[in-house]
């Protein structure tokens, strides 16, 4: 078992012919990931050749097209940040289950309005933006992550960093354990899934044994995520924060200290998580160690 | 992304939000002539001479002085312009005052706090307002949360009038000023979403004497990835607000912020940059830097990264730590050796490679004979080069 993605899932790459979207559902098809097709308005018609001679994609002009003609069941945007929001709809319009957006740089107030449009609907979840995506080892790997560092597993990963879920995902791997699944929801003040909600997946995951939570300093997305795991999540948790020893930033008036009230140091989302029975790492090269304890 | 007061002012008046007439000044004289201007066009002595930097605290931290007539306006610009302003959103280097505002003064009536920013939790712009203004607003957030009234604006359909209302009434602002207030937080919403801020605050927005709303400061903070939609944004940029190897750093395409330490770091991501600082200060060492050379960066980025690494005389060892994911390996090892053989390295380098092409990215390093240390996980590294650095230094 696993979340979110699985052998089963049929992948559209929204943004496929570009440089990033090429290379990378390139390699995504490598790992055996169902790319079943490419939506770019203009080049309708096309055939995408994987740069590794491995496989092809048709190409269709819109997500909705390649859907009905592939059967497709999600989506991967690379589609640049001024054509994101647009995409990211775009995915939702053509209800598929799933939309995983990699894109760094999209503005904020677009991810208000695509963040407004994602609550008013059902059919599709939204993961990211500005994340490294959605991977179940040995079956889907719907993002930019290193696939060969990952191994099937008892061990679901959730995190707001990229690179740090690399290092999650190492450290587990090299233990001899492995993945459920592992997630990046982005470190972007407004994304289109939270902490919670994939912990509740987890939870209705029996092959998920135990979770590793990765935050950051900023916002209260982790405070709230350990107020949830007190009172709903019955598997174990290890956490790590970046940021403990970030200097504080210069900043200039003070509406944002207002909206926080004191949330958002790395100091008070530890303390939260070890209220709620979470295992904080003290390094982040113990983020595996500490799961395999409370595994054990 | 900051700009001055007198910049937001400027985008102020362009969404018709009432403001002092005021005009900016970069020495004493172009200050005296302003002043004199503003007697001359408002026939009142008063002005005031406001220290441009991009951080608040200003007035508590002496940089805003009320005058009486020209005379006193050239002394006002003398003592603020070169003078390092101190509060407690400067840090305690504090910022040198090179710029000034001159501007009319206003009878104060009443004084308010008004703001709007992106409320992560609510996924929406918030609005807020306290008829606590010119205090310290965020003690006022801390003890008295319910002074401070918020509303949320639903995109679909903007900020409504009754939530306006619902403000003005919370102020307590006498029915004259409510139409004033309306007309101006219009405006303040408005330009919020067009113009891509992330905070738009107006500490203090005044009732004047005869019961208008008037903009008395302004704070803007753009949202940088809506850079590509306000190509104006460049002329606004005050590049004597930042570090010079912040705007080089931001123009390669790299987040970088110099810190006090003596090890400079190379990271690919936000997170794990900051994760390899604390690393780094767990086994007793100290970071020079935070420095994220993002998903993309090419072979020449990486070599601009260690040029501004080694640009300080601090640092006493290197630590690039990557975990390749967009990022591959052997670009990053490319770009490692081109600046070790470009810069020449008299300090001790510590690489840790992972992920993404990693065989590849080791194998270059290999190859090229450099003195270079490498290390298999991110603690190995920063034991590494915390003890390196020490014997350096």
């Amino acid at each position: 078992m696993s979340i979110l993605v699985d052998k089963n899932t049929k992948v559209i790459v929204q943004g496929l012919t570009g440089a990033a979207g090429t290379f990378h559902a390139g390699q995504c098809q490598d790992y055996g990931t169902q790319i079943v097709a490419g939506a770019v308005p203009g080049k309708g018609g096309e055939t995408w050749t994987n740069p590794s001679g491995k496989g092809t994609a048709p190409v269709f002009d819109t997500v909705r097209e390649a859907r009905e003609k592939t059967g497709a069941t999600a989506s991967l945007v690379f589609v640049p940040p001024p054509f994101a929001a647009d995409a990211i709809l775009e995915a939702i319009d053509a209800e598929l289950e799933l939309c995983v957006v990699i894109t760094e740089g999209i503005p904020v107030m677009d991810m208000v309005k695509v963040r407004r449009v994602i609550e008013g609907q059902s059919a599709t979840r939204v993961i990211g933006p500005n994340c490294p995506g959605v991977i179940t080892p040995d079956q889907c790997k719907m993002g930019i992550m290193p696939g060969h560092i990952h191994r099937p597993g008892g061990v679901g990963i959730v995190s707001k960093s990229g690179t740090l879920t690399y290092e999650a995902v190492g450290q587990v791997t090299a233990l001899g354990m492995g993945q459920t699944t592992a997630v990046g929801i982005g470190g972007d003040p407004i994304n289109g899934t939270g902490f919670i909600e994939i912990l509740e997946m987890f939870e209705a995951d029996p092959a998920t044994k135990g979770v590793i939570l990765i935050g950051e300093i900023g916002g209260a997305a982790e405070e709230q995520a350990a107020a949830w795991i007190a009172e709903n999540f019955s598997k174990p948790v290890a956490a790590f924060i970046a940021g403990v020893t970030a200097p504080p930033g210069k900043r200039m008036g003070h509406a944002g200290a207002i909206i926080s009230g004191g949330k958002g140091t790395a100091a008070a989302k530890i303390d939260a998580l070890h209220a709620a029975g979470a295992k904080v790492a003290p390094t982040p090269s113990d983020m595996g160690k500490t799961i395999q304890a409370l595994l054990s | 992304m900051n700009i001055h007061e007198y910049q937001a002012k400027e985008v102020f008046r362009r969404y018709g939000i009432p403001t002092p007439q005021g005009i900016p000044a970069f020495s004493v004289a172009e200050a005296v002539e302003a002043a004199k201007r503003l007697i001359h066009d408002t026939d009142s002595q008063v002005v005031v001479v406001k220290a441009q930097i991009h951080a608040g605290g200003r007035g508590k931290a002496g940089g805003v002085k009320v005058v009486k007539g020209a005379d006193a306006a050239k002394a006002a610009a003398e003592e603020l312009l070169g003078k390092v302003l101190v509060t407690p959103q400067t840090g305690p280097e504090g910022k040198k005052v090179q710029r000034l505002y001159v501007e009319q003064g206003l009878a104060i009536a009443g004084e308010y706090y008004l703001a709007a920013a992106v409320d992560r939790e609510s996924k929406r712009v918030v609005i807020m307002a306290s008829s606590e203004g010119g205090v310290d607003i965020e003690e006022v957030a801390e003890k008295h949360p319910e002074k401070i009234h918020k509303v949320f604006v639903d995109p679909a359909v903007g900020l409504m009038p009754y939530q306006i209302r619902q403000l003005a009434y919370g102020l307590g602002l006498s029915k004259k000023a409510q139409r004033s207030f309306h007309k101006l937080l219009s405006s303040l919403a408005h330009l919020f979403v067009e113009e891509d801020c992330s905070i738009a605050e107006v500490n203090p927005m005044i009732v004047t004497a005869d019961e208008e709303c008037v903009a008395l400061d302004a704070k803007i903070n753009f949202d940088g990835n809506g850079s590509f939609r306000h190509p104006s944004w460049e002329d606004l940029r005050d590049l004597s607000e930042e570090a010079a190897t912040e705007t080089e750093a931001r123009e390669a395409g790299l987040s970088y912020i110099q810190l006090d330490g003596n090890i400079g770091c190379l990271v690919n991501g936000a997170g794990l940059a900051m994760s390899t600082m604390d690393t780094i200060q767990h086994y007793g060492g100290q970071p020079a830097n935070f420095l994220d050379v993002g998903g993309g960066a090419s072979q020449e980025a990486v070599t601009k990264a260690f040029r501004i690494i080694l640009r300080s005389d601090s640092v006493k060892g290197i630590f690039v730590n990557i975990f390749g994911g967009i990022m591959k390996c052997d670009i990053i090892a490319n770009g490692v050796v081109a600046a070790t053989r470009e810069l020449g390295l008299k300090v001790p380098l510590v690489v840790r490679l992972e992920g993404t092409n990693v065989e590849q990215g080791k194998a270059i390093l290999a190859a090229s004979g450099l003195d270079i240390t490498p290390a298999d996980t991110m603690a190995e590294g920063a034991q590494k080069i915390v003890e390196l650095a020490g014997r350096a230094a």
